[in-house]
């Protein structure tokens, strides 16, 4: 189990450097235009070598990533290129505000989609037949439509919510909740609909196999058979779902945010990436990705812990 | 028997006519579902493709003296947003965005999953390396890199969607990997192999042609996703403003909502309607090509066809159990049902062994899993009567057959290994299996057993069935032992209960021919230990002349011949019961071949292989 999650955590460690270096290589390229554009009209060949030089961006990409990434295992990501702040001073509040959102949509979706799947799956007929019209439903309404939707509803209409805005859930706990209700409301939907749609697909799959039939011959009572065998195996592929989903709706909350106007790190990446901040961007690839491999590295740790099998690859 | 190979033998056995297999479109054009959304999609390419022709304006244009007008404007049709541009020739040329960005996105993750699934799962070397490298692309943050990127790709849409064709190329290269896995696995492309058949050539007739329904259906939704992920993006503002998209009217109109609630509706109401039909249709084209989707199996008793009472009659005081012109259906799409088992009797006196034989497909196991009350929910029982010491079991619910289940009859499976929850080990299911035993309908478990004692009670057991080290094996996993010690284990959590029926369906079949005859020994010795009554399924008479007392031949769902097991195998009656034996292969018969004729027939075999799989 040890050398599992070893090999694991190695595995995470290679994909952070892999992505981290591509995202440098590949903006390397434009660094004399980006440069160009922070000194403005008075650009001239000779200013932009000069500036690329004072910032070493003149020096073989490879040196560039060792420097940035040993800066990096010191808690050091830079200052922006534009403003002058500092990167991770920026980045930090920013992920708060994304996660307060990704988070309780992400568990609130897990639980649910848990409970509906395996009632889908063990129970048939027209229980089935509703939960599966609503997981088509979720499944076919773009997140975005939904947000826009669910803005339209409860803020335009009722009023009940602010339409958009954040409040930190230190200046106010009640603020903050009615702030971040909508957007977790739209995440929630599109990802619970797809991960009760594979927790179905997993448990009628566990429910055909022959050890259902056998536990059955033997006496053993469909509650246990239900809960203790088939649901203890569907857990697997589950978990591997939702940490996909983590990244998924990571990404959708990228846009989500952008219609509630929330201070989350899909604008900040936005308006950063438009000026070609490299310093930002490789923070927030450091970042999401650093999360991802987290996320990914839990997962298969829970696999590894729940299959006997798995460990032995 | 998995459920699904259980329901393709019986299809296989209904004698109604197969439909004719017919084409995937013929089957397409017949399904409503299909021909809606299909009909939609169309509509809106033709409509992408003539926005030039249908709107009189250009999707930049710009009226400054018609800034957010209604719907109904001459020239017009659908009115002008904020600035003054004509709402329909945005909309049509956004779909044109929509379908570009969908054609690039789709086309480079089918050309970079096809190519390297191939490779990844026809070249086993190569399986790790391919494996990793999408496994780390999958787990990329996809939204975020696409704007991360914005200074390469400059915000051109064309240029994001293909960096998003590779990171949805997972989804196309877990399909072709996991189908190509299996197909070269396939004799026919060993025998391709082994006749100079070049890998590219392989790959490219045999193996392409197998993955190409999935990856078809697979396509359909990378379509959608690439058309939300480009409205998403579009409206976050990655993007030229030149370029009309759904995304960039939304959030246009979203700004303009107070104003002129109707723009935001628009693109929002094509966008739904367009990706919901991509959807659907990619449903149904699912569902055309891969056939219906496995159902929720409940766990409860076998269903009755309505109307259904056992068919009463004088009890033989003599019989354990009594089966009595049993019939079980399956029904077929048609509706009709189909009997495969058509009226079976048998009798089974305590202590007796009954042999059960005749080749798959003859309603055997459907006959053995009627008793037992655990027919897969599509099954249902027709007539006939079933009673285990006089007491009627057809119709009984799920609660009373469990109290019977473990304690008075028992089974043994065919495939020990699929027939053991793998996350478990060997003690847990033994621990189990005897607490579940003796439990009443309500009880979870046997009050009446403790952990310590069914942990005690699981040891001796393993020993009893020739476990040779039982603290060891109670401590395993079903994956870390032999199919033949995963036997052991079934049996000895089947006689746990000191059931008096035992039901063995084809215990032997799986298993090594070495390990063949000890179990058939184990069956023997602890039946004569405890007094069991044994009904063993099997195909194969060499094991019911080894172990039965009488058998009973089955074909076609009916019992053709029943009789003491001496006097069958001297002088059998029936037609079919005579070719079963005459198929036995005994020394003399193998001996009859000369080597030479062998070689030859061996030989005409591999060119009969080598022709079909070159056709």
């Amino acid at each position: 189990m040890l050398l599992y999650a070893l090999r694991r955590l190695g595995a995470g460690i290679v994909l952070f450097l892999l992505t981290s270096f591509t995202t440098l290589y590949l903006i390397h390229f434009s660094f004399a235009g980006i440069v160009a554009t922070r000194l403005g009209t008075g650009a001239t060949p000779e200013t932009i070598a000069q500036m690329m030089h004072d910032h070493g961006l003149d020096r073989p990409v490879l040196v560039q990533y060792v420097d940035w990434f040993g800066s990096l295992l010191q808690g050091d990501l830079g200052r922006s290129f534009f403003t002058q702040e500092v990167v991770t001073a920026a980045i930090g509040p920013r992920i708060i505000v994304t996660l307060s959102i990704v988070l309780p949509a992400l568990i609130g979706a897990a639980i649910f989609a848990t409970l509906l799947g395996v009632l889908a799956a063990y129970k048939g007929g027209w229980v089935d037949k509703v939960a599966q019209g609503a997981m088509l439903f979720g499944h076919l309404v773009p997140g975005l439509l939904v947000a826009i939707f669910l803005v339209m509803l409860f803020a335009v209409n009722l009023g009940w919510f602010p339409a958009t805005g954040f409040v930190r859930f230190g200046d106010d706990p009640v603020g903050w909740l009615r702030s971040i209700t909508i957007p977790v409301i739209a995440l929630f939907v599109g990802g619970s609909a797809n991960m009760a749609n594979q927790v179905r697909g997993t448990m009628i799959d566990e429910l055909r196999k022959d050890y259902v039939r056998t536990l059955r011959t033997a006496g053993v009572s469909p509650k246990a058979i239900l809960l203790r065998h088939a649901l203890r195996n569907a857990i697997g592929p589950g978990i591997t779902v939702f940490g996909m989903q983590f990244i998924t709706m990571f990404g959708g909350a990228l846009i989500i945010e952008s219609v509630f106007a929330l201070p989350g790190f899909g604008t900040f990446a936005f308006n950063s990436a438009m000026r070609g901040d490299f310093p930002v961007i490789m923070g927030l690839t450091a970042v999401g990705v650093g999360l991802t491999v987290g996320v990914n590295l839990i997962v298969d740790l829970a696999n590894g812990w729940l299959n006997p099998k798995a460990r032995a690859y | 028997m998995a459920i699904e190979s259980l329901l393709d033998e019986v299809e296989s056995v209904t004698e109604e006519p197969i439909e004719v297999r017919r084409g995937v479109f013929y089957r397409l054009i017949r399904d409503p579902q299909a021909v809606i959304t299909g009909t939609i999609l169309v509509l809106f390419v033709l409509g992408g493709l003539l926005a030039n022709v249908i709107a009189q304006h250009g999707p930049n244009f710009v009226d400054f003296w018609n800034v957010n007008s209604p719907v109904g404007t001459p020239g017009f049709p659908l009115g002008t947003d904020g600035q003054g541009r004509d709402v329909l020739a945005r909309l049509l040329h956004s779909i044109n965005t929509a379908l570009v960005s969908a054609l690039i996105a789709a086309s480079i993750a089918l050309v970079v999953g096809i190519t390297f699934g191939l490779i990844g799962g026809y070249f086993r070397r190569l399986h790790g390396v391919t494996d990793w490298l999408f496994s780390i692309i999958m787990t990329f943050p996809g939204i975020l890199l696409l704007i991360v990127l914005m200074p390469i790709t400059r915000g051109d849409f064309r240029w994001t969607m293909f960096v998003f064709g590779f990171l949805m190329s997972p989804a196309v290269f877990r399909i072709v990997r996991n189908q190509t896995i299996g197909v070269a696995r396939e004799l026919y492309v060993d025998a391709a192999k082994v006749s100079g058949v070049t890998h590219t050539r392989i790959l490219f007739k045999h193996i392409l042609s197998v993955v190409r329904g999935p990856v078809i259906i697979a396509t359909a939704f990378l379509t959608g996703t690439a058309i939300n992920t480009q409205a998403g993006l579009a409206f976050l503002g990655v993007g030229s403003l030149e370029i009309p998209s759904f995304g960039a009217m939304i959030s246009d109109g979203f700004q303009n909502l107070r104003a002129m609630p109707t723009q935001y509706l628009w693109p929002t109401l094509t966008l739904g309607v367009f990706s919901a039909s991509i959807v659907l249709f990619g449903n149904a084209l699912r569902d055309t090509i891969e056939g219906a989707r496995p159902k929720p199996q409940k766990i409860t008793a076998t269903a009755m066809v309505d109307g259904f009472s056992a068919e009463a009659g004088p009890a033989d005081e003599k019989a354990l159990l009594q089966v009595r012109d049993l019939g079980i259906a399956y029904k077929s799409p048609a509706g009709v049902l189909n009997e495969v088992v058509k009226g079976v009797s048998l009798n089974l006196a305590p202590g007796e062994t009954l042999g059960l034989i005749g080749e798959s497909g003859s309603g055997k196991t459907q006959t053995a899993f009627g008793v037992l009350g655990v027919l897969p929910n599509e099954a249902k029982v027709t007539r006939g009567s079933v009673r285990i010491d006089g007491n009627e079991l057809l119709g009984a619910d799920e609660p009373t057959m469990r109290a019977l289940r473990g304690s008075t009859i028992a089974y043994v499976p065919q495939e020990p290994m699929s027939n053991l929850d793998p996350v478990y080990k060997i003690g847990h299911h033994l621990v189990e299996r005897i607490r579940a035993a003796g439990a009443g309908p309500k009880e979870l478990t046997n009050p009446k057993v403790s952990k310590a004692a069914a942990k005690h009670l699981a040891l001796e057991l393993l020993e009893r069935v020739g476990i040779p080290d039982p603290g060891r094996t109670f401590n395993s996993y079903p994956h870390e032992i032999s199919g033949g010690m995963a036997q052991r284990v079934l049996i000895a959590g089947a006689v746990a209960g000191k059931p008096k029926i035992l039901i063995a369906d084809e215990p032997t079949t799986a298993l090594d021919v070495t390990v063949q005859a000890e179990i058939l020994d184990l069956i023997r010795d602890l039946q004569a230990e405890m007094n069991m009554a044994v009904i063993m399924v099997t195909h194969n008479f060499g094991v019911v002349a080894d172990i039965c007392d009488r058998i009973a031949v089955m074909q076609r769902g009916e019992i053709v011949e029943e009789g003491i097991i001496r006097e069958v195998f001297a002088n059998p009656q029936h037609e079919y019961t005579k070719m079963l034996l005459d198929s036995i292969l005994d020394e003399d018969t193998i001996r009859q071949d000369p080597p030479r004729s062998v070689i030859k027939v061996k030989a005409a075999q591999v060119i009969a292989a080598l022709k079909e799989a070159s056709a």
